[in-house]
């Protein structure tokens, strides 16, 4: 039923209990979901503070705002901020622990405790990299390679790695929550082939973040360890090997693209099937795909490294390996598309943000494909080519999946309604601003414009200065959501508990719910996306 | 849940078996052995970690597929790791064309 009674003065979690300690010591999984909607959110813009500056930068030809080793600075810890302490947790610790419990018809994740836990790491993490970020920052890029790292820079370099390597722990506690709450606490009826495809792509990240983190751990604890006790793992002139970082960071860095753009891929499989009114073409291959890219994802680390020095066989298997992640990405794009045919599409704000994703990361994904390839990938590496295709896939995929998510699900979040028209304006300020930064970097790339150089020649000019421009485009477009979802909790529409009359769990239960989530134990007796016996409701109620 | 409880004498008397195999690590370190330094190193520290997956981690005693599952998941991406890398370094210094 999609006309359920408005009942805002209804207990629910956010007004079960109040104050600070109800808050602070928590283990609802929706109210630990918000604390970290707050805090990456605080990154997020710290994060993009950096990019601005890096931007305003390269404004101008000449390195006039600030100085090569500044720059080094921000380019480093624009990196390492919006990596670790935004995209890895985004969608997972704050729309994945809301939703998980919610969807599979549970009370809880299967450890609260430790789920509180992985926050406050995360806050021991982030407080660390601040600090770090206050006392003069890190210059080695955000992928802290040796022998740069270990033996040249006179940054923090093991502040920082220390903070990663704690905020590491705070993303294998959450991945190892998800896994053990979907195996042991599904509802009644709830199977594997009726599990909602946002579930599927959140046990493959789970499984990336715990199989994939510890290596990325031990990683930076032997880059500290040589730094400090000048161990000799990475120093050849001690008989070790500085590509052995390489090998060892993109072991799991690579896969941890997939910890970004699996769960916004969740998202949009939930918010294609509402709004087209149709189960999900394929559902099964959507689902495995998911898995597929789980395990691709760990066999093709070595494309990074292609110019590095590795040798001409493994480039060769690394190169034909990496080609494999493109199969079951297309087929996800494929069944969207075939999804929304003869769909009856409406064009709410998360569907904007939906068909943003499907571009952006359709272009994205297939730039990576040129990147893959041997020759290619010797004419563009580290130019500005690579700089697009990959915020094509973190910024124009995760972050236009967060923010879409976010719009999807904010009403049963907040209880609300935000602003339609106002989210639909953001939704396309967010999308113009983007391909205004980013797209003007792929020519760049190609013309052979280095990364991570605060000048360049001025015959580059004027693509830079159409980049810095969509930059400020793109920060209005990020201010405007933050703005009127804090607006709408105490101003927007009272939301319903299915406002946008789509299926699953999550939509049968009070918006916003209450501390156990159901009043009454779901029984599932229904496939994932039957939107075809879902009555149709004379038009999507938007606030 | 199967609760396998060990007794306190067990567990400390893998907790000794790891700090003997520790010391013999350290000694083994300034025997030259030549080509085996490195195999007898690896030998004691894979015992070492299966002493204690199997008993501090309880594994030996676990019945639930998942924790099999999550095992053999772990070990076969530490092979991928392992065996990736080496398609590197075993083909690095070899001539080609």
């Amino acid at each position: 039923m999609a006309t359920a009674v408005i009942t805002p003065e209804r207990e629910n979690y956010l007004n079960q209990e109040y104050g600070i300690k109800s808050w602070l010591l928590t283990v609802d999984h929706k109210r630990i979901a918000l604390l970290y909607l707050v805090s990456i959110t605080f990154f997020f813009f710290i994060g993009g503070f950096f990019a601005l500056l890096i931007r305003l930068e390269l404004l101008t030809p000449a390195g006039d705002l600030v100085q090569a080793d500044t720059y080094n600075k921000l380019f480093t810890m624009h990196g390492q901020v919006m990596i670790f302490f935004f995209l890895i947790p985004s969608i997972p610790a704050v729309l994945g622990n809301f939703l998980v419990p919610l969807m599979i018809g549970a009370k809880d994740l299967a450890f609260p405790r430790l789920n509180l836990l992985s926050w406050y790491l995360y806050i021991i993490a982030g407080a660390l990299m601040l600090h770090c970020i206050c006392t003069g920052g890190v210059d080695t890029g955000w992928t802290f390679y040796t022998p740069f790292s270990t033996a040249f820079s006179n940054t923090k370099v093991v502040e920082a790695g220390v903070a990663i390597f704690i905020a590491g722990f705070s993303s294998i506690l959450t991945g190892l929550n998800f896994v053990v709450t979907i195996h042991r606490m599904r509802a009644p009826g709830m199977t594997w082939d009726r599990l909602p495809l946002f579930i599927w792509a959140h046990y493959a990240t789970s499984v990336i973040q715990l199989l994939g983190t510890p290596v990325l751990a031990i990683t930076l604890l032997l880059v500290v360890f040589e730094r400090v006790f000048h161990l000799g793992i990475f120093d050849p002139t001690r008989g070790g090997d500085p590509l052995l970082f390489q090998h060892l960071f993109w072991f799991y860095s690579h896969p941890a693209v997939y910890i970004m753009i699996l769960p916004a891929m969740a998202v949009e499989s939930e918010v294609i099937a509402c709004f087209t009114r149709k189960r999900i073409f394929g559902y099964k291959f959507v689902a495995m795909s998911s898995i597929a890219i789980a395990v691709f994802g760990f066999l093709v680390w070595a494309h990074h490294m292609f110019v590095a020095g590795i040798s001409l066989y493994s480039a060769l298997i690394f190169s034909a390996l990496s080609y494999l992640v493109a199969v079951p990405s297309a087929i996800k794009v494929f069944n969207w598309t075939a999804t929304m045919y003869k769909g009856s599409i409406t064009f709410t704000t998360p569907m904007l943000y939906a068909f943003g994703f499907i571009g952006l990361f359709t272009m994205g994904g297939l730039t990576g494909l040129f990147l893959a390839a041997l020759g290619i990938d010797v004419h563009v590496t580290d130019t500005y080519f690579v700089i697009a295709h990959f915020h094509y896939i973190m910024v124009g995929g995760a972050v236009m999946g967060y923010l879409g998510g976010l719009h999807f699900w904010w009403p049963k979040i907040s209880g609300r309604m935000y602003p339609e028209w106002l989210g639909k304006f953001a939704a396309l300020i967010v999308f113009l601003g983007f391909n205004l930064t980013f797209f003007p970097q792929f020519i760049l790339g190609y013309m052979g414009m280095p990364r991570r150089y605060w000048q360049y020649p001025p015959e580059f000019q004027v693509l830079n200065v159409l980049s810095t421009a969509g930059s400020t485009i793109l920060a209005v477009g990020y201010v405007l959501p933050m703005v009127y979802f804090l607006w709408s909790m105490r101003y927007g529409k009272p939301a319903t508990e299915n406002p946008w009359n789509a299926a699953g769990l999550e939509w049968k239960t009070s918006s916003p719910p209450p501390t156990f989530n159901f009043d009454q134990p779901p029984v599932v007796d229904f496939e994932a996306y039957d939107y075809e016996h879902i009555p149709e409701v004379e038009e999507v109620p938007v606030g | 849940m199967s609760e396998h409880v060990l007794s306190s004498k067990m567990y400390y008397g893998i907790w000794i078996a790891l700090m003997i195999l520790t010391v013999v690590t350290a000694r083994v370190a300034f025997i030259d052995l030549g080509p085996f330094n490195t195999v007898v190193a690896l030998v004691i520290a894979t015992g070492k970690a299966l002493l204690v997956v199997l008993f501090f981690m309880h594994v030996k005693y676990a019945s639930e597929k998942l924790v099999k599952m999550v095992i053999v998941a772990s070990i076969f991406w530490l092979l991928l790791l392992l065996l990736l890398s080496l398609a590197d370094y075993g083909t690095r210094y070899a001539r080609h064309g």
